[in-house]
């Protein structure tokens, strides 16, 4: 093999792997702009020939001739029960990774962690099951005790029209249990790197272990728990089955209350729960028009996150 | 994957540490700090006291709902699939009449829910693992970092968005027919960034040492990523595919948009149609509440399930521990 020949085989080996490498990158990229671009070009149409504000009416009749739908009461609760979930999860999913990073005793970090990973694994359509038949009907009496000493304030007013504790206020406890997790495991990873001099500084200076925590780990993992805090309100915002399963949606027409205590659905499980009602033509298009709403939701929320913690790494380094 | 390698080894560290300075401190509190007066530092010891007890409380409180849910559902759904039927039979005849009316076998849907996450990761993992290859071999580039942020938005995705887009594109452009395989497609868009994120931290930990003395012997690149890299990071590889194929195999959405229920075995990706586990649950919720039997098909189907998924998860966990990078 003359040395022309082995460097031109090179070439051409480089070439292929390098250009397949090239490729599959290529190809998420294209996925993704595929997604909006399809997306878009069937919900515009549709939303054309809405006869109600697509983003102040409360109505959903895409099927109807003039079509009406608005995805006012889906934004709502949507919006809320992530809200809801979030609220509920950052604190305990802070505590939790400061607990496996400097509280958990040293047999006990690594399983901690797995168990805690594990709920994770579990499929979201259980978390829907369990939600319904076993949790939901578990909390009517916490939801009428809220309502009870706070019910003056709209958002805790009690609504009886829906029974079983099948609620928003519900949904956004089983969504925090199921982001909780991910919440976790990305703010466990940034405490851990919070720099050891510091600590140890805070320790030498007669800091208790908390004030330490305060001083020394918590300002340093800020950024990141913003982040994880973003990322998991996009997996609550986009969570479908549990949704549909455990949330009682409204009667159509139904006035829509503000209240937490209240159904209502989300722009996931409205897509899911009405896929038999997808016809061609401008009721398809209603629903894939909620589908980019909540892919721009999601988009928009998670490019944040990952705006955030590149701004950390520009300023660490 | 990240989150493994923090679980295995990172926490291990801060641990032994805060661990030696926690009796330190806690005999120093009540002592009192030399020049600091006694009331203050019994408020700073009780603040310290009460953190402490509030985040061992977190994780205690946080393995309630990992308890309660593996209760409920082994409670519920332990008893049907420990019959054999079960795994032998479909639910072909179940309902007609002059059948007796029981609950019968789930193998139309673990096979559909095995086959739907296989052909997921045959199509997603050679993607991924590309896209990592690319992402970490070849990065540094603008397009490497649009390819890192589209991972990132794409993991973000919510299921129905991807089942939508298949849906649109599927149906709604080309007009063709639903295939089982549409479900695979739109978890392709699932797969692809969790096994891309696992991948590139393994690829990331194999030590530039071994490339450069492969490229220093002659090898070319591409011969030094297949033989050297990828072998050293083989575990981890692994790992990720088949935390991937757990995730995969316990969505639900995009198969109520794109695949619908048979009770009959089918085990052709490409025709008919397929049923899945998930699937499985859903067409018998809507009357669990008032039909034990319906009830029994859920939560044994949910029990197949949760197990399947979380089997798969120990095994992937357990590699990953067993097959360290030592870098």
């Amino acid at each position: 093999m003359t040395p022309v020949e082995a460097s031109t085989r090179r070439r051409w080996g480089d070439l292929i792997f390098g250009g397949s490498a090239a490729a599959a990158g290529w190809t998420v990229i294209v996925s993704v702009v595929l997604i909006a671009i399809f997306l878009l070009a069937q919900a515009l149409p549709a939303i054309g020939q809405d006869h109600a504000n697509f983003l102040t009416s409360t109505a959903w009749a895409p099927n109807d001739k003039p079509a009406r739908f608005g995805i006012l009461q889906m934004l709502w609760t949507t919006v809320v029960s992530s809200v809801i979930a979030v609220l509920i999860a950052v604190p305990f999913s802070v505590a939790i990774a400061l607990f496996l990073t400097h509280y958990s005793p040293r047999w006990l970090s690594g399983t901690a962690a797995t168990l805690i990973d594990l709920l994770a694994a579990v499929p979201s359509i259980i978390f829907g099951v369990w939600g319904f038949m076993v949790l939901a009907p578990k909390l009517v009496p916490v939801q009428n005790g809220i309502s009870d000493v706070f019910g003056w304030i709209p958002l805790f007013a009690r609504d009886d029209a829906v029974s079983g504790g099948t609620t928003i206020f519900t949904i956004g406890i089983v969504l925090a249990i199921m982001i909780l997790p991910i919440i976790t495991a990305l703010t466990r990873e940034v405490f851990s790197q919070a720099p050891r001099s510091h600590q140890e500084a805070a320790l030498a200076l007669g800091a208790t272990k908390w004030e330490m925590i305060r001083t020394a780990v918590l300002p340093f993992g800020r950024p990141g728990i913003i982040s994880a805090t973003m990322l998991g309100l996009g997996r609550a915002l986009g969570e479908t089955i549990a949704v549909m399963f455990i949330l009682s949606s409204l009667p159509d027409g139904a006035p829509w209350s503000s209240s937490i205590f209240g159904g209502g659905t989300t722009f996931a499980a409205k897509i899911a729960s009405d896929v038999a009602e997808f016809t061609p033509g401008v009721g398809t298009g209603a629903y894939i028009a909620a589908g980019l709403v909540l892919f721009v939701l999601t988009f928009v929320v998670n490019a944040g996150a990952r705006i955030v913690i590149e701004r950390r790494k520009a300023f660490s380094e | 994957m990240s989150m493994e390698r923090t679980a295995a080894a990172d926490p291990g560290v801060p641990t032994k540490y805060s661990g030696e300075r926690s009796g330190e401190e806690t005999s120093r509190g009540g002592g009192g700090l030399g020049g600091i007066g006694h009331g203050k530092s019994g408020a700073r010891a009780l603040k310290n006291n009460i953190a402490t007890v509030l985040i061992w409380g977190a994780f205690l409180v946080a393995l309630i709902p990992l308890v309660w849910i593996m209760w409920s559902v082994l409670s519920k759904g332990l008893h049907p699939i420990l019959n054999i039927t079960w795994w032998q039979k479909d639910q072909s005849g179940v309902g007609a009449p002059g059948f007796d009316h029981n609950v019968r076998g789930a193998r139309h849907a673990i096979v559909g829910t095995l086959l739907v996450a296989l052909w997921t990761s045959v199509i997603a993992i050679p993607i991924a693992i590309m896209t990592a290859i690319y992402l970490v071999e070849y990065g540094n580039t603008r397009v490497a970092r649009a390819v890192s942020f589209m991972v990132d938005i794409l993991s973000g995705v919510p299921s129905i968005v991807a089942a939508i887009f298949v849906y649109t594109a599927w149906v709604t452009v080309f007009h063709w027919k639903l295939i089982p395989l549409c479900s695979s497609l739109a978890l392709v868009l699932l797969m692809v960034p969790v096994v891309t994120r696992s991948t590139e931290e393994m690829l990331k930990l194999v030590p530039n040492e071994l490339r450069e003395a492969s490229y220093a012997l002659g090898v070319p690149k591409w011969k030094t990523i297949v033989r050297v890299v990828l072998p050293t990071s083989m575990s981890g590889i692994i790992t990720g595919s088949l935390l991937g194929f757990a995730r995969v195999a316990g969505e639900t959405a995009p198969l109520l948009l794109l695949a619908s229920y048979t009770p009959y075995l089918n085990e052709n990706s490409f025709s008919g149609i397929m049923a899945a586990l998930p699937t499985m649950i859903n067409v018998n919720f809507a009357n669990m509440t008032g039909d034990q039997v319906s009830a029994d098909r859920v939560w044994g189907a949910a029990c197949t399930l949760i197990l399947l998924v979380l089997v798969i998860n120990l095994i992937g966990r357990l590699i990953a521990r067993l097959t360290k990078i030592k870098s």
